[in-house]
């Protein structure tokens, strides 16, 4: 039978989670539902009750927040949520600052930066809650990549961007480009964590393929809620075979 | 040089199908030796080159063109071989002159790749243009949605004559606001149909969310899909609504069918014949789908329907248009350069449809990466095995005296053809 049980009613929920989508409307273009789905399962799968809410421009900004999920976006896209993310920098940087945890991909990334510079010099300003400065290129990095981490083993996606990264003092990369190219083509380095943000190019999505990001998200929002956590018994047979099977593949 | 450039190419072409090789190659050979092979013999044409361009439904609606074209009486010129790149297109003339290098043929429908048909039209301006829609396909090639729409409004302003655009798909129907000197007509969807056409902007955001900021009101269609029935579809042009027997299955093709009916309009309007409009349903309802495109074969005395996805709207459609009860499911997907290396698309397409019949197989280079989106949309998955032929042998065997389906990547089509060549009749595409 199929793994992908939903937890049975008669079990009683270990409590909720509150995962809140940022700017779905707009920055969503490489499967970013992805890992949203994956939290939501996941967190039903280790015996809590996921509620998924979505934050678009001009939405009031939903309470209790424990899991933030937001995504990459085309240039366009990056206009639009442009003011908004500024009036919302102050909220954002508390929940980070108070350790709720988040993971940005690739364009919300950038903007949680301090600024992003296009290549013909303007500049988009980040709202700087991540040390890290994005300049605008020519060239666009796009392929398969394989980063090796310390704290989740060998992170698995695919890149495609032509900003490129460099991260300041105040944060460290997420891993090592074992293939590909990651933030930038200079230092080898991919992504960025700073308390519990996870900071990645990585889409693919990201956390289908890198069930241990996701449960680092779950566990941390369950202990900052909670003061424990307590997991479930997901089946990762797939995501092994499936991860075996992408590290094969060219870039 | 250019004297031999065409007797050369022919040859190329001859020896390289003996030799059961590419269908670009001998393209290549002229494109090197004569590189103004093409655009001498296209200007011969007393009525032009009509262009094809989007990124999905381009093959069936070319096809659909060219055969509306013919019941006028047209002789014309395609690329039918699906190899729709600038090459692709010399390769198909060398193999349609005579030895002179002459073309017998009154206008030229051409099948052409967004990024390809840039280069096509900075040679060749067309008369004419269709530009079918701007999904989300190959982001690792063109970068962009945003770009790939770049690509199609350059391709409208080389355009001399008359621009086809699609009303519904915002970015192709902007595309009018850039345009001058040419004639804009639009093809169009009544208002019932349009949630079967999810767009990658609504595609996330959640019933009930607010619709973004007011959309202009539409301009008139020429030609507007009103109804689509089971093997019938009802069409509005002209002031009047026709109904008509249609061979094509799935919504998404039977809107391009309003498509071609406006190219084929415009290119008869022009002068280049009168449209019988008799004739031309008569031959719209005649056309069959292109190969891969809903293709149906018969193994075992069961249809075996052939889906090409190759990107979350093509792959929302097909799941939409061919529902999946009491049949026997396979979805094979490759990641290979034609197919796209990012699997990131899988997870923009819902699979809640397949939940209660379950998937009996999964085959592919991205076997396991569909059977994990699978599983988080939580539907059942049979088998998992990663090499093509053996994975359909099972399915065919396990799904004995039941109809099949099998959604399909591009290359993963033609793995699949290749095999189903062996035990049954599979049209051969030259």
């Amino acid at each position: 039978m199929n793994p992908a049980e939903a937890p049975t009613a008669a079990v009683p929920s270990k409590g909720t989670l509150r995962v809140v989508q940022l700017y779905p409307r707009d920055m969503n273009i490489y499967g970013d539902w992805g890992n949203a789905l994956v939290l939501q399962r996941r967190i039903a799968w280790h015996g809590y009750t996921p509620e998924l809410l979505e934050y678009n421009v001009g939405d009031p900004f939903p309470d209790g927040v424990d899991i933030i999920v937001g995504g990459g976006g085309q240039d366009s896209g990056q206009l639009i949520i442009q003011d908004d993310l500024q009036a919302r920098a102050g909220q954002l940087k508390e929940l980070a600052e108070d350790g709720a945890p988040m993971l940005v991909i690739c364009g919300l990334y950038q903007l949680f930066g301090k600024f992003f510079k296009t290549r013909t010099g303007a500049v988009i300003p980040g709202i700087g809650i991540l040390d890290v400065e994005t300049h605008g290129t020519d060239e666009r990095l796009i392929g398969n990549v394989k980063v090796s981490t310390t704290e989740f083993g060998e992170v698995l996606g695919y890149e495609n961007h032509s900003g490129q990264t460099t991260l300041g003092s105040g944060v460290r990369p997420l891993g090592t480009v074992a293939k590909g190219t990651g933030n930038n083509s200079n230092d080898g380095h991919e992504g960025a964590r700073f308390r519990n943000i996870v900071a990645s190019y990585l889409h693919g999505s990201l956390l289908p393929k890198n069930p241990a990001i996701a449960d680092f998200l779950i566990r941390t929002a369950a202990e900052r809620k909670f003061g424990s956590f307590s997991p479930g018994a997901p089946d990762d047979a797939y995501a092994v075979l499936a991860r075996e099977h992408a590290a094969r593949r060219p870039r | 040089m250019v004297f031999y450039s065409v007797p050369l190419g022919k040859l190329v072409r001859r020896v390289s199908r003996l030799r059961g090789g590419g269908s670009a190659l001998p393209g290549l050979v002229v494109e090197k030796i004569d590189p103004g092979f093409m655009r001498r013999t296209l200007a011969t044409l007393p009525h032009g080159v009509a262009v094809v361009s989007g990124t999905n439904g381009k093959t069936t609606t070319t096809k659909m063109v060219v055969e509306l074209l013919e019941s006028q009486g047209l002789r014309v010129f395609t690329n039918r071989t699906g190899s729709n790149f600038t090459r692709g297109v010399a390769a198909a003339l060398l193999g349609e002159v005579d030895w002179r290098g002459r073309l017998d043929a009154d206008i030229a429908v051409l099948e052409l790749d967004e990024a390809h048909a840039v280069h096509f039209v900075n040679s060749v301006p067309p008369k004419y243009c269709l530009l079918l829609n701007v999904l989300r396909d190959q982001l690792d090639r063109f970068g962009e949605i945003d770009k790939t729409a770049q690509l199609l409004q350059h391709i409208a302003a080389k355009t001399t004559g008359t621009v086809v655009l699609n009303r519904e798909d915002p970015r192709v129907a902007r595309i009018a606001d850039t345009l001058t000197g040419q004639e804009v007509k639009y093809f169009g969807l009544d208002d019932s149909l349009l949630g079967t056409f999810p767009n990658d902007d609504d595609m996330r955001a959640a019933p009930g969310s607010p619709a973004p900021a007011g959309l202009p009101e539409k301009p008139a269609a020429d030609v507007v899909l009103r109804k689509v029935g089971a093997d019938s579809a009802e069409f509005e042009y002209d002031g009047g609504t026709v109904t008509t027997a249609m061979k094509l299955r799935g919504v998404y093709n039977i809107f391009n069918a309003a498509a071609a009916m406006t190219l084929a309009r415009s290119i008869c309007g022009a002068g280049a014949a009168t449209a019988d409009h008799a004739t031309l349903l008569e031959a719209l309802s005649k056309v069959a789908p292109a190969f891969g495109r809903g293709e149906s074969l018969t193994v075992d005395g069961q249809p075996l329907d052939l889906v090409l996805v190759k990107n979350p709207s093509g792959f929302r459609l097909g799941l939409k248009s061919f529902p999946a009860g009491g049949y026997a499911t396979m979805i094979a997907i490759n990641d290979n350069y034609a197919d796209g290396r990012d699997m990131s698309w899988l997870w923009d397409v819902e699979f809640d449809s397949l939940r209660e019949g379950g998937v009996d197989a999964l085959t592919g280079s991205r076997a396991y990466d569909m059977a994990l989106r699978l599983q988080y949309d939580q539907v059942p998955v049979g088998a998992v095995e990663t090499d093509i032929p053996a994975a359909l042998a099972a399915f065919i065997r396990e799904g004995r005296g039941k109809p099949k389906r099998i959604f399909c990547t591009y290359t993963a089509m033609l793995a699949i053809r290749r095999e189903l060549a062996k035990i049954t009749t599979v049209e051969v595409v030259s």
